[in-house]
């Protein structure tokens, strides 16, 4: 495997309601990690972008934020209709099929204040079997939430406890959106959305964007760059689309891509989780097997800011973040999508 | 262009999907027997049985193809209570979303519960469907499933 780095990324604060267009929140998320990267923007060999045209009901919309990044002279690019990680996953893909690459830039950007997120999230489901019954993704999170108490491993107070962790923890990130001390009882006794999913175990509904640099070991060494976050594991893995077939109580798909990307839950200083339902930490916590010295989520997690299809790729821009300020050696970030955890991703990255 | 043939040419736009879709041979076969009120799974080759079926074994990717008939009974096996039935839901009143295990079954299936109140639900509680006046081929066509002994 070719050594890639995460170099530099670039987020702005998440709103309930950002005044900026995409195209405007894409322009300045890529602009600022291009500046962080050093690297000139005409150098780039390889551009790729995560959104979803479903949030805002207009087809081919990630075509319009090209207009954000110039894409003159031509340049190689690519998009998912996914969360900015699995993008992410793309151009390194790309990087590593071609010794002839050496930097890729991704971006990704999603606004929750265009439509009704928990309605628009049901048109992922099965088309025949459960789109007709529009359950709302607040709704599915709930019956994974209350087989997990069923599970008896589980109580409540477990999911009011990271709740209130999260939002205490992104009192420190700047780029959070809901934080503050909360207490357990405050979190427990607050009104129900779907039973038993109270308001503070849900995420906030997020407008945000972010972008992230990735270069070869050559193009880090041109550079002279002094902490980059090597990628040393990268791998997704998805599960059944029903629910009814698969063990919502457990991650078989984040364990697995967790070992394939030799996470080794107890050698992280560092795991940025992308849990944006309080009960799916504790989940995806027993999946990597995050001993207790591991930091979780040192930014509040989604349950701070979960701008949709930004809230994955943020995760690895904040566990490379770790690294390049030095404060960790080895940091794993996650990201999810689809309903109930369907489908992990995992990227373990190393200092030098 | 002379002014008397200054005719503005209009062409009919209308949008949509100008083709027709089949739901093919096991979601076809599973939506055509709610129409006539039943209900049918897919058998996998350990011997467990699907419901709502599948094309393809979710493990394995294997082809399926043995149906089995099931009753419109079963347990509930996961639930939420939606206090506030948003707009889509089609609910005026609460109701539950569950997955509900059939009798014969042994995966679940996603649909909706109706009882009198939160706190009648749990899993592992029986619950039989109640089925559309009008039935036309679409999961719909159980309204919702209702606890047994109400039923």
């Amino acid at each position: 495997m070719r050594d890639i780095a995460v170099i530099a990324s670039a987020q702005i604060p998440s709103e309930r309601r950002s005044d900026l267009s995409e195209i405007e929140m894409v322009q300045k998320v890529v602009t600022g990690a291009i500046e962080k990267s050093g690297i000139d923007r005409r150098a780039f060999d390889f551009w790729c972008s995560g959104s979803a045209d479903m949030l805002c009901g207009r087809p081919f919309s990630f075509v319009s934020a090209l207009d954000a990044i110039g894409a003159w002279p031509p340049i190689r690019e690519s998009h998912v209709e996914m969360d900015g990680a699995w993008a992410l996953y793309e151009a390194w893909l790309k990087l590593q099929s071609d010794p002839g690459l050496h930097c890729a830039i991704v971006y990704c950007f999603g606004q929750s204040s265009l439509g009704p997120v928990p309605d628009i999230l049901a048109t992922q489901l099965d088309p025949y079997y459960e789109t007709p019954l529009w359950p709302d993704s607040i709704s599915v999170a709930a019956i994974q939430a209350r087989a997990l108490l069923d599970g008896g491993r589980y109580t409540e107070r477990d999911f009011a406890e990271v709740a209130v962790e999260n939002r205490r923890r992104g009192k420190s990130n700047p780029n959070a959106q809901l934080t503050g001390d909360f207490s357990i009882e405050e979190a427990m006794s607050g009104p129900y959305i779907s039973s038993p999913l109270r308001k503070h175990y849900c995420p906030p509904l997020s407008d945000g964007a972010c972008a992230i640099v990735i270069a070869s070991r050559e193009k880090v060494d041109e550079l002279g760059f002094a902490a980059p976050a090597w990628i040393r594991g990268f791998d997704h893995r998805v599960e059944a689309q029903s629910l009814g077939v698969r063990d919502l109580t457990s991650s078989a798909s984040t364990q697995l891509a967790g070992r394939r990307a030799g996470a080794r839950g107890d050698s992280l200083d560092v795991a940025e989780l992308h849990a944006p339902f309080a009960h799916q930490e504790l989940i995806l916590r027993e999946a990597l097997e995050l001993g207790g010295s591991v930091s979780v989520n040192p930014s509040g997690g989604a349950l701070a800011a979960n701008p949709i299809m930004v809230a994955g790729l943020l995760r690895i821009c904040e566990a490379a973040g770790a690294i390049h300020r030095g404060e960790a050696k080895r940091a794993l970030g996650h990201a999810t999508s689809g309903p109930a955890l369907q489908q992990n991703l995992v990227c373990v990255m190393e200092a030098n | 262009m002379s002014e008397s043939s200054a005719e503005i040419l209009t062409a009919p736009y209308r949008l949509k999907y100008s083709y027709k879709r089949t739901t093919g041979p096991v979601i076809g076969r599973f939506l055509t027997d709610l129409r006539d009120g039943k209900i049918t799974g897919v058998r996998r080759p350990d011997g467990a049985v699907m419901v709502p079926p599948r094309e393809y074994d979710p493990e394995t990717g294997e082809a399926l193809s043995e149906f089995v008939s099931l009753p419109d009974t079963g347990v509930v096996t996961g639930w939420t209570w939606v206090a506030e039935p948003r707009q889509l839901h089609a609910m005026s009143t609460p109701f539950a979303f569950a997955t509900i295990q059939l009798d014969g079954a042994h995966t679940g299936m996603l649909h909706r519960v109706v009882a009198p109140d939160e706190s009648v639900m749990r899993s592992g509680m029986r619950v039989r469907a109640r089925w559309a006046a009008e039935r036309v081929g679409m999961i719909t066509d159980i309204e919702c499933f209702v606890p047994e002994e109400s039923a």
